[in-house]
C-alpha cells in the first residue's frame, strides 16, 4: 500500500504547485479509490496535470444531486484509482473539458452532454453522441425531471450529424450499417477510401442504447445485478461482478471466501469462452474455416460444462449481491477440473497449426497496427492494450479477492497488430486454465452468501474488475430504502472503439472485418 | 496441411441428432415437407439485433457450429434482407433501431416471417418499455413466432425455427 500512497502524495504536491485546490474525500468513502474534490473551473487543468504526471484516464460520469450535477472522473496510476469530483449548478452546468489532455475522454464527455446536459466548454467536438434525435435537444434523460416513460420523438432521417468528409480525385465514401451483414450488433461505420485503401473511418454508435442507466434507478440491489448481467451479454459475469462489488462496498458487505473463489471461476470461464470464440472468428474473417470450426467446437463444449455445472451456458444471473447463486458439488468440481487438461492438449495442437500457417500469418501480421503511443493515449485496455505494450491487468496490478492469493500471468506484446491481439487471447486462455486449476483445487468450504443489507442513502461504491475485454469500472450510489440512485458501468469498449478508427488507417476495406473482430468492442456495453 | 487433415480426422463427425421428442420428431417431418414445399428445400434467415445485449447473438452463432449444424435442414443465414424468408429479431426494440428494423422488414420479399428470439424481443425482457426502448418487437411489426429464453439455447432456437416452418408449411 505504501507505493500507492506515495504516488498520490506526489500528485497532490503537483496540484498544490499549480494552485489547484484539492480537498481529500473521506478515505473510506469510495475505497479503494481515492476521492479528490476540486473546483469546477479546475476540471481541465486537473486533467492536464494528471496527464503530465502519467495517469491513465478511466471514465467520466455525472449524477444529479438536488439542484447540482456531480461530476466524477476516474484516473488510474499503476493499478490504483483516483476519482476527481466536482459540482456544477443544474441551471448552468458548464465546466472545462478533459478531452484536450485525454483523447479517451471525448465520447464519454459527449455522452454526459447528451444524458445530463453538461456543457464541456472547450470540447473539440460538441456533436451529440448517444442521442439520435429521439429526445429533444433541451431534455436530458438522466436528469430527475425526465420521466423514464417519456414518449420518443418521431423517427426522422438524421441529417444534422456531419461526418468527416474526404475530397479529391478517386476518394469515395462507404456507409455501413447500422445493420451489418453478419450476426453481430448494430452500429454505423463511415469509411473514406481511395481504391481499397481506407483513409478514414468514423463510427457512429448508440443504436442499441436502451436506457440502462435510467432504468437502473429505483431498482433494488438484486434487480440491479440482473440488469448489470445484461449490460453486455458476452460479459455477463464481469459486469455483474463489478456491479455487485460496487454495491457490496457501499453496503460494507464482504461475500464469503467460497463465493469470491466461485466468482473468479465464473470469470475465468467467461474469459476462456469468449477468447475461444474470438480466435475462431478472427480466423473465419480471413477464410480459415478449419480454425473457426475447431474453436467453435471447443467453445461449445466449454459452454455445455457451464450449463451442466453452473446452470447457464453464459453464466447469466449467477452473481448476486452478497455472494453467488450457483454452487459446485464435489463431483462438479471434478468435472470442471477433468475438462482442463483435454482442452490444453487440444489448444497445443491447434496453436501449432495457427503458428505454422503462412497464409494466416500473411493476413494477420502487421494488419490493423495500433502503436503503443496511441494505445496509451486512448487508454486501451485488455487484449487491445496488451498487444500494444500496455501492461495493465487489475488481477495482478491491484488484485481484488481472490486474485491477491493467485499468481496472475498477464501477457504483453509490442506488435500491436491483429496477430498480436489474437496471440494475447491465446496466451490468456492458457493462463486462465492455470488459474482455474488452482481455484478449483483450493475452493474454500463454507457459505456462499452474506445476507444482503441495504446501506443508508448516499452510500457509494466503486467496483473494478478485469473483464475479458479489460478493466470494467462501475459506480453505484444508493437512494433511500435500498434503491439505486445511480448506476454507471464503464465497459472497456469505450476505449477500443476509437482505437479501431486509428488502427484501420491505411488498411484495405476487405480487412475491416478481421480488424474489427480483433478488437471486438461491445456495442451494447458502450451504448448503454 | 497434414496437421490440419489429421486434426479433422481426429475430430470426426460431431453433428448431433435432435433429442428424441415426439413433438420435435413431428415438427421435423413437417419441416422437411414445409421447406421442400414453400422454400424449395432452402430457407434463408436474416438476423437483426434490434437492441440486444449480444447474448442472443452468441447463441445464434452456435447454430452454425458442428454440433447443431442447422444447415443440415437447408436453413442458412444470409447477409441481405432481400434474400431472406425469415427475419430473426433479437433484443428489446431500441428506439434508435426502430427505423432500421422497419427498413429491413420492408426490404424483405413476401412471403416473410418474423421470429422474435429471446425474452427481450418476445416481451421486452429486463429492459421493458422506456424512453429508449419500445419493448417487444410485436409492438412495431407483426411477429409470427416467439422463442423465450434469456438467451434461448441453440436447441431452443432451432426448435423455434423448426416450428415456424411447420406452421408455414400448412396451407393457409
Amino acid at each position: 500500500m505504501m507505493a500507492h500512497f506515495n504516488w498520490l502524495s506526489e500528485l497532490l504536491a503537483r496540484y498544490q504547485d499549480e494552485h489547484v485546490l484539492v480537498r481529500r474525500g473521506l478515505s473510506r468513502k469510495l475505497a479503494p479509490a481515492h476521492l479528490l474534490k476540486i473546483d469546477a473551473e479546475d476540471w481541465g487543468r486537473a486533467a492536464q496535470i494528471a496527464a503530465e504526471f502519467g495517469c491513465r484516464w478511466a471514465g467520466v460520469w455525472a449524477e444529479q444531486r438536488g439542484s447540482t450535477l456531480l461530476l466524477n472522473a476516474a484516473l488510474a496510476y499503476q493499478g490504483d484509482h483516483l476519482l476527481l469530483r466536482t459540482r456544477v449548478p443544474l441551471e448552468a452546468p458548464q465546466l472545462p473539458s478533459q478531452t484536450p489532455y485525454y483523447p479517451a475522454a471525448s465520447r464519454m464527455e459527449r455522452h454526459v452532454q447528451d444524458m445530463h446536459g453538461v456543457i464541456f466548454a472547450d470540447h473539440p467536438d460538441a456533436r451529440r453522441w448517444t442521442r439520435h434525435n429521439r429526445w429533444a435537444t433541451d431534455s436530458y434523460p438522466l436528469r430527475h425531471d425526465f420521466a423514464v416513460a417519456n414518449t420518443p420523438l418521431p423517427a426522422e432521417p438524421e441529417q444534422d450529424y456531419s461526418f468527416i468528409q474526404t475530397q479529391g480525385a478517386g476518394a469515395y465514401e462507404i456507409p455501413v450499417g447500422p445493420v451489418h451483414a453478419g450476426i453481430i450488433e448494430p452500429g454505423h461505420f463511415r469509411f473514406q477510401a481511395v481504391g481499397e485503401t481506407i483513409l478514414n473511418l468514423e463510427a457512429r454508435l448508440g443504436y442499441v442504447h436502451k436506457g440502462i442507466e435510467k432504468i437502473a434507478a429505483g431498482r433494488d440491489a438484486h434487480g440491479l445485478a440482473r440488469l448489470a448481467s445484461r449490460v453486455s451479454g458476452d460479459s455477463t459475469v464481469h459486469h455483474a461482478w463489478a456491479a455487485c462489488m460496487a454495491m457490496e462496498r457501499a453496503a460494507r458487505i464482504i461475500p464469503p471466501p467460497r463465493a469470491l473463489a466461485l466468482r473468479a471461476i465464473l470469470a475465468e470461464r467467461e474469459r476462456i469462452a469468449n477468447h475461444l470464440g474470438d480466435i475462431g472468428a478472427i480466423c473465419n474473417d480471413v477464410a480459415f474455416i478449419f480454425a473457426w470450426q475447431q474453436f467453435a467446437r471447443l467453445r461449445e463444449l466449454w459452454l455445455r460444462d457451464n450449463a451442466s455445472c453452473l446452470g447457464h451456458r453464459l453464466l447469466m444471473d449467477c452473481i448476486i449481491p452478497g455472494g453467488i447463486n450457483a454452487d459446485l458439488s464435489y463431483d462438479q468440481v471434478q468435472q470442471l477440473l477433468d475438462a482442463i487438461e483435454p482442452l490444453r492438449r487440444e489448444l497445443t495442437s491447434l496453436y501449432a497449426i495457427l503458428d505454422d500457417h503462412p497464409s494466416l500469418e500473411d493476413r494477420l501480421a502487421t494488419t490493423g497496427f495500433l502503436s503503443a503511443e496511441h494505445a496509451k493515449r486512448l487508454g486501451c485496455l485488455g487484449y487491445v492494450g496488451k498487444a500494444s505494450g500496455q501492461d495493465i491487468d487489475l488481477r495482478r496490478n491491484y488484485p481484488y479477492a481472490p486474485y491477491g492469493e493467485l499468481e496472475v500471468h498477464s501477457p504483453v506484446l509490442h506488435t500491436g497488430d491483429v496477430e498480436g491481439r489474437m496471440q494475447i487471447r491465446m496466451q490468456e486462455i492458457l493462463a486462465s486454465l492455470g488459474l482455474l486449476e488452482t481455484l478449483l483445487n483450493t475452493l474454500p468450504e463454507g457459505e456462499i452468501n452474506t445476507p444482503w443489507q441495504a446501506p443508508a442513502e448516499n452510500s457509494e461504491g466503486v467496483g473494478l474488475v478485469e473483464g475479458w475485454r479489460g478493466e470494467i469500472l462501475c459506480y453505484v450510489n444508493f437512494a433511500k430504502d435500498g434503491k439505486i440512485a445511480r448506476y454507471f458501468p464503464r465497459d472497456p469498449s469505450w476505449f477500443s472503439w476509437p482505437a479501431l478508427e486509428l488502427l484501420i488507417h491505411d488498411n484495405i476495406v476487405p480487412d475491416f472485418p478481421v480488424c474489427n473482430k480483433s478488437v471486438n468492442g461491445s456495442y451494447s456495453g458502450h451504448d448503454l | 496441411m497434414l496437421k490440419i487433415l489429421n486434426k479433422i480426422r481426429q475430430t470426426g463427425f460431431l453433428t448431433e441428432d435432435l433429442p428424441t421428442d415426439p413433438v420435435l420428431e413431428q415438427v421435423g417431418e413437417q419441416l422437411r415437407a414445409g421447406v421442400a414445399l414453400c422454400f424449395h428445400g432452402n430457407l434463408a434467415i436474416r438476423t437483426l439485433d434490434a437492441g440486444s445485449c449480444n447474448a442472443c447473438e452468441l447463441e445464434i452463432h452456435a447454430l452454425n457450429n458442428a454440433y447443431y449444424n442447422i444447415e443440415r435442414y437447408g436453413v442458412h443465414f444470409v447477409a441481405s434482407p432481400r434474400h431472406a424468408d425469415i427475419l430473426l429479431v433479437t433484443g428489446p426494440l431500441s428506439v434508435h433501431m426502430e427505423t432500421a428494423l422497419q427498413r429491413t422488414y420492408a426490404a424483405m420479399p413476401a412471403p416473410k416471417f418474423i421470429i422474435a428470439a429471446g425474452d427481450c424481443a418476445s416481451c421486452g425482457g429486463e429492459f421493458g418499455c422506456s424512453y429508449a426502448s419500445l419493448g417487444a418487437i410485436s409492438n412495431i411489426i407483426p411477429v409470427d413466432a416467439s422463442i423465450p429464453g434469456c438467451p434461448p439455447t441453440p436447441l431452443q432456437l432451432m426448435q423455434g425455427i423448426l416450428q415456424i416452418l411447420a406452421s408455414a408449411a400448412k396451407p393457409k
